[in-house]
This record gives C-alpha cells, sequence and structure tokens, in this order.
C-alpha cells in the first residue's frame, strides 16, 4: 500500500534543511490551499460534464457533443464565459451582504472538502473529532444561502433561503443520526481510524443491516443538504427561477454553482469513506493472497471508484424522481427518517453490545 | 392500531415504488440514444415519409407530368403560395383546353398544410422530405414545379 506520508515528510525535511520551520510550515500551508483550491475547480468540471452526460443518458439523449470529441470542452467554454461576465450590483440590495454570501458558501463547502481523506497519509484536516467538524462545516453552507436569499431582495431569492433553510436544519438531523450510528460501530470520530477500522472489511459488509439502513438514509438526507434531486425545492426551477442565487451574476453565481456540485461530491466522498471504507482496498479475512493482490491497487483509485459510484447513485435518484412538495419534504424527514434512524441507531448499540457484527 | 399498520404499508410501498421508478429509469439509461448526429449522418438520415419538407410535382421519363392546370390548389391554398400559369389552347375541333406553362410554388410562404395535395384531382403534386431549405434571399424560396419542357401525360 503506497503511504502518501513518506512524499509529504521528504518535503517537509527538504524545505526545513533550507529555510527556517515557520517558512516551511508557511510554504507547505500555502501549497496545500492552493492545492485544494485548484482540485477544487477541475473536480467540479468533471462534476458538471458527469452530470450533464449522466442526465442526457437518463433522458435518452446524448448530452453535450459539440465541443471537441465527446463535448470534453464544453465545460471549460462554459468556465471561461462565466469568469468573463460581469458582476452586477443590485440597486435596493444589502451589498456587503449580497456580496459576501456566496464566499461563505464556498468556504463552508471547502472546509467540508478538506476532511476528505483520498489516499493513505494524504489528507489535510484530520483529527479526533473529523466527523463532528464536517457536520459543522457542512452546516454552516445555509447561512450563506439564507444571506443570499435575504439580500437579493427578491420574493424568489427569500422564499427559496425560507425553504433551504427549513430542509437543511431538518436534514441535518438524519445526516448526524446515521453517521452517529456508524460512530458507535467503529468507536471513533476520526476519519482515519474509521477508515483504517475497515481494513478487515468495509463496514457495509461488517455492520450489516443497521449499516445498510443507515447508507440509504445518509444518502437520502445527504442529496437534501446538497439542494439536488427530488429535493430541489429551494431551487425550483418552474416556481422559483433559479432559487437564492437568481439574482446573482458571473463568478458569484459561479461559486453556488460550484459549491452545489461539490457539495455532492462531499456527500458522496464521506459516504464512500465512512460505509465503502475510502481508500482501503477490498479485503476479505482469510483471502491473505486475494488481498494482496488488492493493494497492488493505489488507494487514491479506490477512492474515487467509490466516490463516483456514490455520485453515480445520487444521479440516478436526481433524476429518476419528481419533486416533493414541502409538506411532504419534512414529513419524509421527521417522521420517517427520524424515528428509523432513531430506531436503527438502537439497533446498531445492540449488535455492538453483544456482538453480532462480523 | 390501524394508523400504525398505515404506516408500515405506507413506508414498503413507498419503497417498492420508488424501486420500480429507478428500474425504469436505468432500463432508459441503457437503451439506445435517439439523438440523431445531424450534419455527420447526413447520408444515414431515414425521416419518415409522411413528414412534408417541400412541395414536388412528380415528373415520369419521358418528362410528363400529371397537372392539367385546373387551379384548385391555387384556391384551396390559405396562404396563397401557389400561382398556376397557364396558356389557353384550342384544339383542331374547336375545344378548349388549359395547358400548364408555370407552376410557381413560394417555399416562404408555404405553411405545409398538405390541402393542395389532398385536393388535387389528378395527384400531380406531392410533399418531399427533403428539409434543407435554407437560402441567402427570398427570391430563391419561389420555385417552378413543372420543369422545363415538360407536358402533360398522354392518357
Amino acid at each position: 500500500m503506497f503511504d502518501f506520508s513518506i512524499v509529504s515528510s521528504w518535503i517537509h525535511n527538504l524545505l526545513t534543511g533550507v529555510m527556517p520551520e515557520f517558512w516551511a510550515i508557511f510554504l507547505e500551508c500555502l501549497a496545500i490551499g492552493i492545492g485544494i483550491l485548484l482540485f477544487y475547480a477541475v473536480l467540479a468540471i468533471i462534476l458538471i460534464y458527469m452530470e450533464r452526460k449522466v442526465c442526457g443518458f437518463f433522458q435518452c439523449r446524448i448530452g453535450p457533443d459539440r465541443v471537441g470529441k465527446f463535448g470534453i470542452f464544453q465545460l471549460f467554454a462554459d468556465v471561461i464565459k462565466m469568469l468573463i461576465k460581469e458582476i452586477i450590483s443590485l440597486k435596493n440590495s444589502d451589498k456587503f451582504l449580497y456580496a459576501l454570501a456566496p464566499f461563505i458558501v464556498i468556504i463552508a463547502s471547502i472546509l467540508a472538502f478538506s476532511t476528505i481523506q483520498i489516499n493513505k497519509g494524504m489528507e489535510i484536516i484530520d483529527f479526533n473529532v473529523g466527523i463532528v467538524f464536517y457536520m459543522a462545516a457542512t452546516s454552516l453552507g445555509v447561512l450563506g444561502i439564507l444571506l443570499a436569499g435575504w439580500s437579493s431582495n427578491s420574493k424568489f431569492t427569500m422564499i427559496s433561503a425560507m425553504r433551504s433553510g427549513a430542509q437543511i436544519i431538518s436534514y441535518e438531523l438524519s445526516v448526524g443520526l446515521s453517521l452517529l450510528t456508524v460512530v458507535v460501530f467503529t468507536g471513533t470520530l476520526q476519519f482515519s481510524e474509521i477508515i483504517q477500522s475497515q481494513a478487515d472489511g468495509w463496514l457495509i459488509f461488517k455492520g450489516h443491516i443497521p449499516v445498510w439502513i443507515a447508507f440509504i438514509i445518509y444518502l437520502i438526507a445527504g442529496n437534501a443538504e446538497t439542494n439536488r434531486g427530488p429535493f430541489d425545492l429551494p431551487e425550483a426551477e418552474s416556481e422559483l427561477t433559479a432559487g437564492y442565487h437568481t439574482e446573482y451574476s458571473g463568478m458569484h453565481f459561479g461559486f453556488f454553482y460550484l459549491s452545489e456540485y461539490l457539495n455532492l461530491f462531499i456527500v458522496a466522498a464521506i459516504a464512500a469513506t465512512v460505509f465503502l471504507g475510502g481508500w482501503m482496498p477490498l479485503h476479505i479475512s482469510g483471502l491473505d493472497g486475494f488481498n494482496a493482490i488488492m493493494d497492488y491497487i493505489p488507494g487514491f483509485i479506490w477512492f474515487f471508484g467509490k466516490a463516483f459510484f456514490v455520485v453515480f447513485l445520487l444521479m440516478w435518484i436526481r433524476w429518476t424522481f419528481p419533486r416533493l412538495r414541502i409538506d411532504q419534504l419534512l414529513k419524509l424527514e421527521w417522521k420517517i427518517l427520524v424515528p428509523i434512524g432513531l430506531f436503527n441507531l438502537a439497533l446498531m448499540i445492540l449488535v455492538v453490545v453483544f456482538k453480532l457484527h462480523f | 392500531m390501524n394508523s400504525f399498520f398505515k404506516y408500515f404499508h405506507s413506508l414498503f410501498s413507498g419503497i417498492l415504488t420508488l424501486l420500480i421508478g429507478m428500474k425504469t429509469s436505468m432500463k432508459v439509461f441503457l437503451r439506445k440514444k435517439v439523438t440523431e448526429k445531424y450534419p455527420e449522418n447526413r447520408d444515414t438520415l431515414k425521416i419518415s415519409d409522411r413528414f412534408r419538407g417541400t412541395l414536388v410535382m412528380p415528373h415520369d421519363t419521358e418528362n410528363h407530368h400529371k397537372c392539367v392546370a385546373c387551379g384548385i390548389c391555387q384556391i384551396s391554398c390559405p396562404n396563397g403560395s401557389i400561382v398556376v400559369h397557364f396558356d389557353t389552347v384550342v384544339s383542331e375541333d374547336g375545344k378548349k383546353s388549359k395547358v400548364l406553362t408555370n407552376y410557381e410554388y413560394d417555399l416562404g410562404n408555404c405553411m405545409y398544410c398538405q390541402l393542395c395535395v389532398n385536393t388535387c384531382p389528378h395527384d400531380a403534386i406531392c410533399f418531399d422530405n427533403s428539409f434543407e431549405h435554407a437560402v441567402f434571399s427570398r427570391e430563391k424560396l419561389i420555385k417552378k414545379l413543372n420543369r422545363e419542357g415538360s407536358t402533360l401525360v398522354k392518357k
């Protein structure tokens, strides 16, 4: 198994050899920051392209096809268009909050993004309350959405922001409950330890029924939290034009757009990390030869394979089901997902106490 | 108890219907796509025979058409896009008959209602399925359907 911490410690030693430790750490932080932003943008481009292709295929079309082979340059053209568009300031809006809102959304998204572990030893934020930090970071985004809706001074954005607030705050509970189920099982809140505990089989195999229920609840609630799929009430195109970012233009709109797709990826990546083992290869306890072969496949390939598998699941859900009404949305959360989540948590505690897992 | 039963019934039937929906969309996902890549597949493009592309007057191999210049198509055209120009010829036994000289058809005015084809008593005109009509001036859209030197088919 390739360990990325060899590379990072080599770089650290190289830098501390030529400069004081403060500057070395400063330079490393700078490089990591630029790296995250670049990776964020590239992933967003890949995800938007994938969304358009998958959406087309689900509607019996072929999706973007004209710019380059299979339309691969379509997204670059879109990005350039978005970058050179004018940012319009509205007459009666709250100028400061209007400008601030997209940055809050994208900072929350990047904070949550930095908890993702791509390879062994390739982690940015990994401390003993990782899951709590992840949940805190994702719930920060709703603040930006509420501010965007309020400061735009428009009915559509206001309605959308209120819906988004009700939706995200409700569904966070289900995300928390399903992640808590896993925490009960693994006994740790740290992402790297959760991954390490899956070395002898991914949680979805080890934890059987309670983990399956938690996985499905997490997918539903995660989809709702990113304002996608059947839960896209806040941006309901047919009723609210574009929802909370109706009045935005140029790169300010681009930030909302980017963070929407990256939140999708973050939800999928956390699902892959927590339930499907992250970068951990497929290990079956007892088959040492098979495990050794699986170890030759690098961790980041496992991670991206799993994450994009979950992304595809979420897209499948999105392009299959019609949008829920607001009362149905809240009924689904408070009457179905939360009771099942609580029951599932109790079930998981029984499984752990009586050691009914593999 | 009844509401308790109803809750679980609605939950499981809901999950079942959601799965049926996902199965249906996966079938569509794997199906052959209907999109035509138009300019590239111009040679193999198949258009329905009933598609109304352009009004044409079919001619046989000896350059005969079936139009007797009765003008019914011109009367029935709602947009006035057909004008039938004819000469009146007097035969040796004193009978007058119309001979088509120019069947004028304005493509730019046509709304493809097919009334002209339906009312034609001799099936002299029909729609074919060529659809690439783009030209640079309106004058080029006014077409003469009968060919040069063509005559009425002999009965």
